[in-house]
């Protein structure tokens, strides 16, 4: 039996389709050198902790799925809870956001708005620390302890159960809003 | 006279670019033909369901996106909706719209996925592929924009949603509801009538109506095989009983009608939205839940229609923070149950397009 019963019409109607696309504009983004602009909630890379407004309830601390978030407490000379110490492993953590929902002061954690975690060169991260090597460094970036952890510049915060934060950021680049080709395209084709 | 011939063992996998994950296959081959086949899975185990007895209902939520992680969003509707009826938590009309119309964009973004890797199995290696992401693409745009990633959603919450959509959410909604279908029509356009692909699909792999039921196969595998059950019309939940929409049905059971009822299923889904989108209500996302569960002592079981199957949860609470049992009903892996009933007979060559039309994921096979 020949299998193309209908001498490939399907197939040249297949290739019509793909024709149209031929030579229309492109939809992709040339990473690194253009970028987008990610979700106004995104869970970015970082988890943002505030000293001066935790209250060291420790609720973040229990929500964690994963037990990521270390966290000791202990009562200062004015009965006050303070924060001892408090880390975060970014090697467990996986980005759930739920330590961000019972903060009772609500803004006191934060995820952030980053997303990058890469540089161009390996060396790129080993810069300034010569005694430990480049995987090394990577593992310590991960691991923000303590102090570090407050806002760095550069650093934003994202709004994810943040409104306030939400109109800071900007808008989020969407693939959507590059459809306009296929307005273009059916007036080429029709 | 005919030769004597040995059989011949040929294995696939874990690590196959047709294998959608770790999935490994053990052909007994009598020159082409597929005489045997032995499935053997757990290369992804990570047992969840064990993990999840550890830890509060909350902290559940992340590891339902993580069963099928091309449809994060109904699995945590699933799991949701378990933990509410064994509660008894009413869900604010607004979460359930935005829940339905979360879940339908769920399914056509994981029939966009199953049906682009399916073409990859083929052998139309990778334009298709571009063309069902391009999308899908858009669509995680927007779940992105609803709950910060693009994956593992994480989104639903007890009583609700853990936030209310964001105020540029339905006019982006919009405006890809109406270019859906015109994308649709050209996948339609681009592969449908293909005789390449007509040939390699349309009666291969038949899983006929009676080896359907009796393997308990849901969602487009069942429907592909003629017959009609769909959990949304058969037995309505959240807000279903409210919209207009067909349930596509396909006779004959082969890779090519399974191909079909995806196809067909995403039109249908974008009339839903459509829907949805006009009839969403005002008002709260999220009813008053204490942020420490305790349901009281009993079990439950929901199930709902995913974009793979009939995904379920059976819930056991023994009164504590933590639940007793929690048991996942894999649409994917009951799938997969059928496969070597329809393979055998069949050459190699048609192997994997038989094992793309059912469309696993193997996050969700073995937890
Ligand atoms: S994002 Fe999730 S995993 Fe990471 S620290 Fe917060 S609760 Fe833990
Ligand atoms: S939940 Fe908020 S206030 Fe409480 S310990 Fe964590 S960061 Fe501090």
């Amino acid at each position: 039996m020949f299998p193309f019963e209908r001498y490939g019409k399907g197939i040249a109607k297949g290739m019509a389709v793909t024709f149209k696309h031929f030579g229309r504009k492109w939809i992709t983004t040339q990473y690194p050198e253009q970028k987008l602009n990610m979700s106004r909630r995104i869970r970015g890379t970082d988890i943002i902790w505030v000293r001066e407004t935790c209250i060291a309830c420790q609720a973040c601390a229990r929500a964690c799925p994963v037990g990521a978030i270390e966290m000791q407490v202990s009562r200062g000379e004015d009965k006050k809870l303070k924060v001892d110490f408090m880390s975060i492993d970014f090697s467990l953590c996986i980005f759930c956001g739920l330590c961000i929902e019972p903060c009772p002061p609500g803004n006191a954690i934060y995820m952030s708005h980053n997303y990058e975690r890469t540089t161009y060169r390996c060396t790129d991260i080993s810069a300034g620390h010569e005694d430990i090597t480049p995987s090394d460094k990577r593992c310590n970036e991960l691991i923000v302890v303590g102090d570090d952890l407050e806002m760095a510049e550069g650093k934003r915060k994202s709004a994810y159960g943040r409104p306030d934060e939400y109109e800071k950021l900007p808008r989020q680049t969407l693939l959507l809003e590059q459809i306009q080709y296929l307005d273009d395209m059916r007036k080429k084709w029709g | 006279m005919a030769f004597k011939t040995e059989h011949f063992m040929l294995n696939v996998g874990p690590q196959h670019p047709s294998t959608h994950g770790v999935f490994r296959m053990r052909f007994t081959l009598d020159g082409e033909v597929i005489v045997d086949l032995e499935p053997i899975f757990g290369y992804l185990h990570r047992g969840i369901e064990k993990l999840a007895e550890d830890r509060t209902y909350t902290q559940n939520i992340p590891f339902t996106d993580r069963l099928d992680y091309l449809a994060s969003m109904t699995s945590n509707q699933a799991y949701c909706m378990a933990v509410e009826k064994l509660a008894g938590i009413t869900v604010p009309e607004r979460a359930e719209y935005i829940r339905v119309i979360m879940s339908e964009l769920q399914r056509i973004a994981s029939h966009l996925a199953g049906i682009g890797f399916f073409l990859q199995d083929l052998g139309a290696f990778m334009t298709p592929l571009l063309y069902m992401f391009r999308e899908r693409e858009k669509i995680v745009d927007l779940f992105d924009m609803v709950c910060g990633q693009r994956l593992n959603y994480n989104y639903l919450r007890f009583g609700g949603l853990s936030q209310d959509i964001p105020p540029e959410f339905i006019p982006a909604l919009k405006k890809l509801v109406n270019a859906l279908p015109g994308f649709i029509d050209e996948y339609d356009r681009l592969i449908s009538e293909n005789e390449v692909f007509l040939v390699r699909t349309k009666g291969v792999g038949i899983l006929s109506r009676e080896m359907a039921i009796s393997s308990a196969a849901a969602g487009p595998v069942l429907r592909g095989s003629d017959v009609n059950w769909d959990i949304r019309k058969s037995n309505p939940y959240s807000v279903y009983d409210r919209f207009e929409f067909d349930i596509p049905v396909a006779k004959t059971g082969d890779s090519f009608d399974r191909y079909w009822v995806r196809l067909q299923e995403m039109r249908q889904s974008v009339r839903i939205i459509e829907q949805a989108i006009e009839q969403l209500p005002e008002g709260d996302v999220q009813a008053k839940v204490s942020r420490l569960l305790k349901p009281p002592a009993g079990d439950a079981y929901v199930s709902i229609e995913g974009p793979k199957g009939e995904i379920g949860f059976y819930l056991v609470s023994d009164g504590s923070v933590k639940p007793y049992r929690w048991r996942v009903r894999p649409p994917c892996f009951i799938n997969l149950t059928t496969l070597r009933d329809i393979i055998i007979g069949w050459k190699v060559a048609d192997a994997m397009v038989i094992f793309g039309s059912i469309d696993i994921v193997l996050g969700e096979v073995d937890r």
